[in-house]
């Protein structure tokens, strides 16, 4: 990679497996990236494709078994998040790295309060008490744009539209100061006024605060709106990395054209549009050589026998026969 | 387009009871349209502008308050059940989630079969046969007849849910967000099907959707909803390239990656059907309301004209 920041993350070689009733499956290979301080890092892809696995395996939110980290390693600040035990990552979760998900009504609490659930992090990670939390939570409920806090404070999840209780989710993430964010979906389940209103907040708490972000999400157009750098993954592998502006400009895996051609928007009105034959192998059914071969315009006899390398200078591209 | 028109709507109007108090929720709040024969005729809205209770509407699957909708010049909401029923021939539906509207218990052959059985359309070998043309035409195999939908990925579940919604061979074709539960790549593959099907089979399209590109891609015509009402019509190149509504403008600015301008990001929330603002329904939110948008609301769009706006800055008109 060009950057010369230093890494905050730093996944490397990271394989996943799960164990099913017919033995244990890869669905995650050899994934290595890093996200530095200030710096927004998407992770896109297609359903199934890994993305959602590799963040919350960073998070160390599967359970395990059926999950398991076959290799590789998850440096963050100082420390190896692959070999942490539930202690360490209790202290570490929602104080140094927080989350936030697609559909925030499933990851608050319905029989608590948002201030109380806000102060909660605060109650836990900085060993506050209740009253002392809350005027810092009135604070960062107004840092999120969300008005009238002491009336918001008293309300229940769903007393709020989509839209606040994302920023619910926001400010209960960043209420302790992580360093790292990892966002999936953050927006997906919005609708497009309000998704624009959640990432210009994304973007104005980001300049604040310097802080890292790791975006998953299938939108090339928010890939594009928000990430400096991109890691395009497929079948559970990285397809392709590279700084985001240089990978819409000059895509080089066949597999990213195939996306950013198939869009509507990049293509005449009414006329056929680019596919990409085909689905996604499920994880188990992936063959030997490249998992794009199949549906691969460009695929070569050496595609379907050796996995191709990540390979390049600054933007790289795991294909034998890449885009020119 | 100048076809003769196969779909009109008059002043639709379809109030909910609200769900606390005696008020009313205006899902769909007067919207009259027109359909040409041969034309796709885009919807566009957010969550809770009435896009898919207007859909319902058109095809009278739900009764409304008040309006009339007249299907080859014949008014449907007039229609006793039995003549209803031999009528829904000529208007299908396909829906957003391709799992939830296929019967899980029944195989592919006979959910493609069902409509046909329903109208006692030709023999059962006609019927047979029908359905393997059906499959073939959107892009299956006769191995798919005897397994059932879980055993397809989302694409090709939709492939059977379009399948199932021409064997009757209808006039009208509503799609509602049919490609919205997609990834990009099997979009633009079901996106080409719809294209393709509907010259070869005469169709007429209305498309529903929350994605302006793919409406955009598909529609020779877009309506645009806010709460209940359509704010902004013409053709997809003047609504969507040079949308007049303040809310247009909003919405086309905000696709993520759509870089045509500044973003314009709107303040606030729709607000409930159950609460509708006085004066015109988006001046809480515009950024360029006035002070007549407070208390009056902007005079109704004439529909089947040129991109209009429902909106006090285009003045009043004339005629």
């Amino acid at each position: 990679m060009t950057e010369t920041k230093p890494a905050l993350l730093s996944v490397r070689g990271l394989s996943i497996g799960f164990a099913t009733e017919e033995g244990p499956i890869r669905v995650v290979e050899d994934v290595s990236f890093t996200v530095a301080a200030g710096e927004t890092m998407g992770l896109v892809g297609e359903s199934g494709c890994g993305k959602s696995v590799t963040a919350q395996t960073i998070m160390r939110l599967l359970p395990s078994p059926p999950s398991r980290i076959e290799a590789g390693s998850i440096d963050f600040d100082g420390q190896d998040l692959a070999q942490a035990d539930e202690a360490a990552m209790r202290r570490i979760r929602g104080d140094k790295i927080a989350m936030i998900f697609q559909e925030p009504m499933t990851s608050l609490n319905p029989t608590m309060t948002i201030g109380e659930q806000i102060g909660e992090v605060l109650l836990l990670h900085r060993g506050l008490r209740a009253r002392d939390a809350r005027p810092k939570v009135f604070e960062m409920l107004t840092q999120v744009g969300i008005g009238r806090p002491e009336k918001r404070y008293a309300q229940y999840p769903h007393e709020l539209s989509g839209g606040l209780r994302q920023r619910v989710m926001i400010a209960m993430a960043l209420i302790c100061g992580p360093k790292l964010l990892i966002a999936d979906e953050p927006t997906t389940a919005l609708d497009v006024t309000i998704q624009a209103q959640i990432l210009e907040l994304m973007q104005a708490l980001q300049r604040e605060s310097r802080i890292a972000t790791l975006l998953i999400t299938h939108d090339l157009g928010v890939v594009e709106e928000m990430c400096d750098h991109v890691v395009v993954m497929y079948a559970g592998r990285i397809a392709e990395k590279a700084p985001a502006k240089e990978l819409f400009a000059n895509p080089r895996h066949p597999y990213t054209a195939g996306l950013l051609a198939a869009a509507p928007r990049n293509a005449k009105r009414g006329q056929t549009l680019i596919t990409i034959p085909g689905t996604v192998p499920p994880p188990g059914k992936r063959g030997q050589g490249c998992s794009f071969a199949e549906r691969c315009v460009r695929a070569l006899p050496r595609c379907r026998q050796d996995v191709p390398p990540l390979t390049g200078d600054g933007h790289l591209a795991a294909c034998w026969n890449p885009v020119p | 387009m100048t076809g003769r028109p196969l779909l009109t709507a008059e002043n639709l109007v379809k109030h909910y009871k609200a769900r606390d108090g005696d008020g009313l929720a205006r899902a769909v709040d007067g919207v009259s349209l027109m359909l040409r024969k041969g034309e796709t005729l885009g919807i566009v809205g957010e969550s809770g502008c009435g896009k898919s209770t207007l859909a319902r509407l058109v095809l009278r699957l739900i009764e409304p308050t008040s309006g009339r909708v007249l299907l080859d010049g014949e008014d449907i909401l007039a229609l006793k059940p039995g003549a209803l029923r031999r009528r829904r021939r000529d208007m299908q539906i396909v829906f957003q989630d391709p799992f939830a509207s296929l019967d899980p218990r029944m195989s592919v052959g006979r959910i493609i079969a069902e409509p046909l059985d329903i109208h006692n359309v030709g023999s059962p070998q006609e019927r047979q046969r029908k359905v393997e043309d059906l499959l073939l035409m959107v892009g299956l195999d006769r191995s798919a007849l005897d397994r059932y939908p879980h055993e397809f990925s989302g694409g090709q579940r939709q492939r059977i849910g379009i399948a199932r919604a021409i064997a009757l061979e209808p006039k009208l074709l509503v799609l509602d967000e049919p490609v919205s539960a997609l990834d990009v790549s099997i979009q633009s593959q079901i996106l080409n099907l719809l294209i393709d099907l509907k010259s070869r089979l005469d169709l007429s399209y209305i498309f529903i959707s929350h994605d302006l590109s793919v409406v955009e891609h598909v529609s020779d015509r877009v309506l645009v909803m806010y709460l209940g009402r359509i704010v902004e019509e013409g053709t997809a190149t003047q609504v969507l390239r040079q949308p007049r509504h303040p809310y247009t403008e909003a919405l086309v600015s905000a696709v993520p990656g759509a870089k045509k301008g500044p973003r314009i990001v709107l303040k606030g929330d729709p607000p409930s059907p159950e609460a509708v603002p006085a004066g015109c329904r988006f001046h809480p939110r515009c950024p360029k309301v006035m002070d007549i948008c407070r208390h009056t609301p902007p005079p109704s769009i004439a529909q089947g004209g040129s991109a209009r706006a429902e909106c006090h800055l285009y003045g009043p008109r004339p005629g």
